[in-house]
Parts: structure tokens; sequence; C-alpha cells
């Protein structure tokens, strides 16, 4: 598997511990818990000097830890299978709803023909499959973000929604400084 | 152990093919190679899978065919189940021909 | 009618060449089938029995003559001269062949058309009255707001994977003649107190293997809220609804789990955090798409001109399509034209190519270039003249297309059934064929009245056969087709599932139980009732006599 992050393909610094009696590494090892986990030990991750992140199946949403977000750098989203639809709503809540400004990983099942719908919906970073070098899966990435950039909603990525382009045109329009 | 044949649907146009006895596909029903033992259908489902993976044709599967008389079906062999024969002779009314008003 | 702008236009055209790299990903061995069916069924691509099947979006059923030349242009060129039109106001073709399909959805898309979300789990083609803008009892246009709903759902990025496909209705009439109460959300637009415009949402109805009749969720949306409204819904669905089990993953199966209060009191919350943040449309936006559903240039006509009224008196064939086929207009001496695609012992729905150009022209000459697409798999011309009434039923006479029997038991709702579906268990087209020509004479489906029946191949229930008067389902019993029937369904806003009456007849069986039921209500019917009076009023039990009284 390969990262990758603000469109670069990057090494991963984190480590994924999901079961609950499983070592943790070392405490200057940036470290991703489930949600089971967290909910276990909470104190003595948080008594950690590196870096946390939680993993959450696609059945668990973000608002069970509203009120902890600050406690965490990332957080990885599961995409079990492409028809489960769950995280684009949980991304979305964690942007919208509750602030969140830290990295939002899509994991598991992360095809490229959804990767457009994840980076709309608040990802920022995605679990895609290494085939070929960095540099085919950067292009591949790229290639299925640029093939749409229309959008009718308001959602938290940087895309301006299509009714707010209208009237951007037509205030452009009699103010004189179209085209 | 009943009669079987090969059916899938090729992969460009959608069409209903049959595997026939030279490891070809055929539209026709009555060109398809018969299988009279599981060793015989297991081995046309391994030529199905080969076209599948070679982008020919999708979703193979085995169906039971039966002699027909040649009152029923313009084959030697036709399906046994209904939605088969329809597969095999194309829906069952004339589309494409909107009634007329009398 | 809204017509595309430079990003509508953009939007399609990416759409167009997404696919055809798709097209192309699977061609090369890039995509295997089970990666690629997602994608093709996004855009509407179906493996069906025989060949793929394309379902074309109408959205709301509106249709220019520009558009139905195209689709009849498409039909030639790609396939075998006809199409089929849904209960979804949507058209199919039944044999396109795969590697047409990005040229075919390049055609749509220079006419302002797509294929986007016609299949999949997500919300597909939002419907509407297909008399809006021209019935007298009409709050407000519903195509408006399913235009506004249109681009919303489009490529909605975070509703495109819910747990089941979620189909939206609008009516702005009394009347529902768009059967609202069993879509995932129906809307029907009303005032409330204080003569403000808004919405009644209703939720979870819908037909399939648990069918079910929406509840009301709110009495009164105001009208700006719509599509924050329909986003905490969705939002509420898609986190919640069930994803184990796809007969139980429609919002249904949700609302009649949790309860409808409790999924009313998680919408509201929802709702109340989103609600003045930036979903909703500005009041702008919403005036620009409003614009485009302006009426046509009406002329001041007198009702019921004497030239008119004088063919009716001279001609009663004319008389007998005008008395079915017409509906009142709002607007004095123009008239609703139903053109009915169910030609006694015709395919419900279907249309040559050669009628879709006929009727294009019709619309040209006499209804602003405008048509309509209706659930029932019938056509409309929402402009018509009343004086252009004649010369234009002589025409439509003249195309097979002048059946006069709208909403009587030859004008029958049909799945394509185990002709062309993969789904089907049974055939539904000949069975419809059948009951047609059963009672082909047009003066005894006058006298029968009023009476809907509808037919599926198999429980998904496209044929809507749940709300028939009469409803008949195809099984297979032991590699036999069966139709089992229903009775006491309506689709309209005393929406009500129909009952079995009892086990289920042999296809060979089946036109002479619906007669037997036929003969039983009119043998019982009390001055001027309808059937589905009728049934109200003595229930089940004297069907099932008739049905069943000699085993």
């Amino acid at each position: 598997m390969a990262i990758i992050k603000h469109s670069q393909v990057v090494e991963d610094p984190w480590t994924t511990v999901t079961a609950v009696d499983d070592p943790l590494p070392s405490n200057d090892q940036p470290v991703i818990v489930s949600l089971a986990r967290w909910q276990a030990d909470r104190a003595a991750l948080i008594a950690r000097r590196s870096p946390l992140g939680l993993r959450l199946s696609s059945a668990e949403s973000p608002a069970v830890v509203a009120d902890d977000l600050a406690y965490f750098e990332l957080f990885a989203l599961e995409f079990p299978a492409f028809t489960d639809g769950r995280a684009y709503s949980h991304a979305r809540l964690l942007r919208e709803r509750y602030g969140y400004s830290g990295e939002i990983r899509a994991v598991g099942h992360v095809l490229r023909d959804q990767l457009i719908f994840m980076r709309r919906c608040g990802f920022d970073a995605f679990e895609v499959p290494r085939s070929g070098d960095a540099a085919a899966a950067l292009a591949q990435f790229q290639a299925a973000l640029s093939e749409i950039d229309v959008w009718y909603q308001t959602a938290p990525d940087a895309q301006t929604p299509v009714f707010a382009r209208r009237q951007h045109m037509s205030e452009a329009f009699l103010n004189g400084t179209a085209g | 152990m009943s009669l079987q044949v090969v059916t899938a649907n090729r992969l460009r146009d959608g069409r209903v093919i049959y595997l026939d006895a030279a490891d070809g596909w055929s539209t026709d029903v009555a060109a398809a190679r018969l299988c009279e033992d599981e060793a015989a259908a297991t081995a046309a489902l391994a030529i199905a899978a080969a076209a599948v993976a070679a982008r020919r044709v999708v979703e193979p599967y085995l169906i039971a065919v039966e002699r027909a008389d040649g009152a029923v079906s313009p084959t030697r062999y036709r399906p046994v189940r209904y939605r088969e024969v329809i597969r095999a002779f194309g829906p069952s009314i004339a589309a494409g021909t909107a009634a007329k008003e009398t | 009618m809204y017509r595309y702008d430079e990003f509508d236009q953009r939007l399609v055209d990416q759409r167009v060449a997404q696919f055809r790299d798709q097209v192309a990903r699977r061609l090369s061995g890039e995509l295997t089938e089970d990666e690629f069916k997602p994608l093709r069924l996004m855009n509407g691509l179906y493996l069906q029995l025989h060949a793929y099947m394309l379902r074309v979006a109408i959205p709301y059923g509106t249709l220019s003559s520009r558009q139905l030349h195209q689709l009849a242009h498409i039909a030639r060129r790609y396939d075998r001269g006809f199409a089929h039109f849904t209960t979804r106001q949507n058209i199919q073709y039944n044999w396109p062949r795969l590697e047409d399909t990005p040229d075919i959805l390049a055609e749509l898309a220079s006419v302002e058309m797509h294929a986007i979300q016609t299949s999949g789990n997500c919300i597909r083609n939002t419907t509407a009255d297909q008399y809006a803008g021209v019935a007298a009892d009409e709050v407000e246009d519903p195509r408006i707001h399913a235009e506004v709903i249109r681009q919303w759902s489009t490529l909605h990025p975070e509703f495109s994977f819910l747990p089941r496909k979620f189909k939206i209705a609008v009516t702005g009439a009394q009347h529902d003649r768009a059967a609202i109460r069993v879509h995932d959300i129906g809307l029907v637009i009303r005032r409330d107190a204080n003569a403000n415009v808004g919405f009644e949402v209703v939720v979870g109805g819908g037909l399939g293997r648990t069918p079910m009749v929406g509840k009301t969720i709110r009495e009164f949306l105001p009208k700006q809220y719509l599509l924050s409204y329909l986003e905490a819904i969705l939002r509420v669905y898609n986190q919640l609804g069930r994803r184990d089990n796809k007969y139980k993953a429609r919002v249904k199966i949700l609302v009649h789990e949790t309860g409808v209060e409790e999924f009313t009191e998680m919408v509201e919350t929802e709702w109340r955090h989103i609600r003045d943040g930036a979903i909703d449309l500005p009041a702008e936006e919403v005036a620009r798409i409003r614009a485009y559903f302006a009426a046509p240039d009406y002329q001041t006509l007198s009702a019921a001109p004497p030239e008119y009224t004088a063919k009716l008196a001279a001609d009663p064939t004319f008389a007998d399509w005008v008395r079915t086929n017409i509906a009142a207009h709002k607007v004095p001496g123009y008239a609703i034209v139903n053109i009915s695609l169910k030609p006694i012992g015709g395919i419900p729905g279907d249309a040559t190519a050669d009628q879709m150009d006929a009727i294009a022209d019709l619309a040209a000459l006499y209804s602003d270039r405008e048509i309509r697409v209706t659930h029932e798999q019938n056509l409309v011309l929402p402009y018509v003249r009343q004086t252009d009434l004649y010369l234009l039923w002589q025409e439509l006479r003249r195309q097979g297309l002048a059946t006069a029997n709208l909403n009587l038991i030859s004008d029958i709702i049909a799945c394509p059934g185990l002709d062309y579906c993969a789904l089907a268990n049974a055939r539904s087209i000949p069975v419809a064929q059948q009951i047609s020509e059963r009672f082909a004479d047009l003066k005894r489906q006058h006298d029968i009245g009023e009476l809907r029946l509808k037919i599926s191949g198999c429980i998904n229930a496209c044929g809507h056969h749940h709300v028939g008067n009469i409803g008949i389902l195809g099984v297979d019993r032991r590699g036999e087709e069966y139709y089992q029937i229903t009775l006491g369904g309506t689709p309209d806003e005393q929406a009500a599932i129909g009952t079995i009456v009892g086990p289920a007849f042999a296809s060979d069986q089946v036109v002479d139980a619906v007669e037997t039921i036929v003969d039983t209500y009119v043998g019982q019917r009390q001055d001027g009732e309808l059937f589905i009076d009728t049934y109200r009023r003595i229930g089940n039990a004297p069907f099932k006599e008739s049905l069943y009284g000699n085993h």
C-alpha cells in the first residue's frame, strides 16, 4: 500500500494497532489505534509523547469521540467495500460539524473511481494499492481527480459549488467585469 | 446427469453466446458443445474462465438442455428452463412493431 | 423547460469522457467485470438477459421535441428501432453494445440529457406530476424543485453509495399522479395558514418485497429549506440504513424499525445543525431555475369553442378519445392530451423510433415543443389548444397512438418481465397483451370505467403491482410461470397496498381470473361506483368467492 497525501506519495510514519491487547510501538512512534483500544486504554494513550491517530470502522461514527478530537492528529476511516458509503458522512461530520482539521485518511477498499467523492467529503490522505512506482500511482490519482470539476453541492473541500459560480458570473456581468 | 452447455454474454456487445466444440463461442444454441458428464462440464467451465480472463465473455454458467422435437425448437437441443429458452431464442413477443389501431 | 448552462453542459460532457475512459479500461483488461459493474451501473448500463440495457434519465418526465427526436435517432442507430418508457419516467434501450455506449452518452449530452444515476445505490431520477404547470389543482410547478433536486443529487459526494437506491417524487397538485407515497421521499407542495409555500415531507414509502405507504415526517417545510432537509434525511439514512441485507436496506425499513417518531427526531436534530449553513440555494438561483419553467405564451381563448364542440358531437370516436385521454387544463381553451402507449395487444410503454419522431413533430406543432412522460408509461402533450384537438387526434390515429383507454383496464403498467429482465421470474408483457386483447372492446372498457391494472414479473415490483386496483405478480413455481393477484391497491393520495386474493393462477388461467374479478365488480357495483370504491365497500370476500368458490 502507498499513502497519497496532499497530492504526493509519502512515507507513512504511522503504525496501526487495532487489537486491544497487541503491544504498542515505542513511546516516540506515531500510532493509530482502534476505537476499542482507545476506549480501553485511553489514559495510557494520552500519556504517550507521540502523535495519536484513531481508526474507525464504517459502523463507528466519529460522534462518539466528538469531545476527544484534540487528542488525535489523524483519523483513518475504513471503506470495507466500495458499496459502503458511511465514511463519506463521517468525514463530513469531522470537518463540518466538529471542525476537525487534522489528517483524514481513507483506508480499505479505496477505489480509484471513488477518490473524487472522498476528497470532496474532506479526506486528504488515501491508502491506495501500490501498482508500479510512486510516479505512476500519483499519475493515476491525479487523473482520477481531474475527471470532474463541476459540482453542484457544498462540501468541505475547496471547490466552489455551481450555484455560487453562477452568482459570481452574474454579479461580474452586472458590474461590467465579465470576460 | 442431464445434458449441459455453457452460456455467457459477450463482453463487447452483451449478446447471448454458447461455448462450441472448437472452444469458440456461438450465438446459436444449436452449435453449443454438449457436456454429457461432470468432467466435460468442468472442462467447459475452465475454457469459459479463460475466455473471461481474455475479456471475451462475462458471467459464464452451465445450463441444462434437452432433446427437442422440431416443433418446439429449430435446434436439436433446447434449454430446459424457460428463462434460458427466452435467452436462446429472444423475447417471446414481437417487439418494435407496435400494434396499429383498428 | 430547463436549459443547460455552461456548467450543466460541462458536467455531462466530463461524465461522458469519464465513462469512455472506464469502458476503455474494461476492454483493455485494466478493470475486471466486478470492478466495472458498479461504474457502468452508475451510468445506467445493465447487463440483461439478451444484451446490455441502457436506461436514460428523463428528469421529472419532461422532454423537448428535439430531445425526443434524438431518442428516436439513438433507437435507430444504436438499437433496434424502438425503446421502452418506464414507471420512473425514464426510457430504456434493450440492445445497445457496450462499445457504443460512450457514443450514445455523447449523443444524449448533445441534447442536454444523460444516464447519470439511473441505477446504483444512489439518488435516482427525480420524478414529478406529469401535469406539472398545467393542472388546475396545483399550488406550484413541481418541476422547479425537481430540477433543484436533480442538480443537488447529481454526483453528490456523500450520497453516491447509499445502503440502497433512493427515489424522490414531487407533486404540486391536490390529486397525486406521481405516486409520491410509495417513494423513498415524496414531496407535496402545500400552502400553510399564512399562504407561504412549502412541502409536506413523506418518507419511507416503497414497493418491492416489503411494500409500505410513506409516513409524513413534516407537515410543512418552508421551501427555502428543501435541500438542507433532504440532506438531513439522507445523512441519517446513509449512516443508519441497513447494509447487511439488501432486502432490508431501503429507508422504508429504517423508518419502520426505528419508528416514525424517533426517525423524525433524528432528521430534525440533524437538520438543526445544517439548516442555516451553505447547503440551501440562494433565492437568486432558485429564481434563475424558476424562470425556465415560465408558462408558454398562452392565447386568450374561449373554453369549448364551437368548432371543437361540433367535432365532438359529429364524431363519437373522437368524443370517446376526448372523454378518456384529455384532462382539464388550467387555461381556458387549452387541453392536456394523453397519448396512450397501450394499444390493444401492444407492449405497454414501448414506442418505435417512427412514433417518437411523429410525437416530437406533433409536440412542435401543437404543444410548444414539449412532451411529458408519465409513470403509467404514457406520454402527454401539455399545451394543446382545444381547436387543434381534432387534427392532432387524426395524426395520432395514423401512428397507432390514439387508443382511448387512459386509466381503463387496458392502460396497463407492465415491467419488461422475463422477456428482457435478468431479475424477472415470469413474463409480464404477454399477460398484459392477453388482458388487453380480452378487453379489446372499448365500449366494454368504458362501461367498466377507471381501473388500474399493474403487472410485475418479480417481487421487485417495477410494474407497481402492489398499488394496482388489480395487481398481478409473476412468480416461478417449480419452473412454471404463475401469477398472484392482489386487489385494492391505489397509488394516489389515498395510497394503499393491495391484498392477495388467494392462490396464484397458472399463465393460462390468469386472464380468465381477471375477467371474473371484473365481472364480480360489475355485478356488485352501485350506481357510478368505481372498481376501487366497490372493492373498499365489499372487500376481498366476494372476489375470492367468485374466483375460488368452486374449488
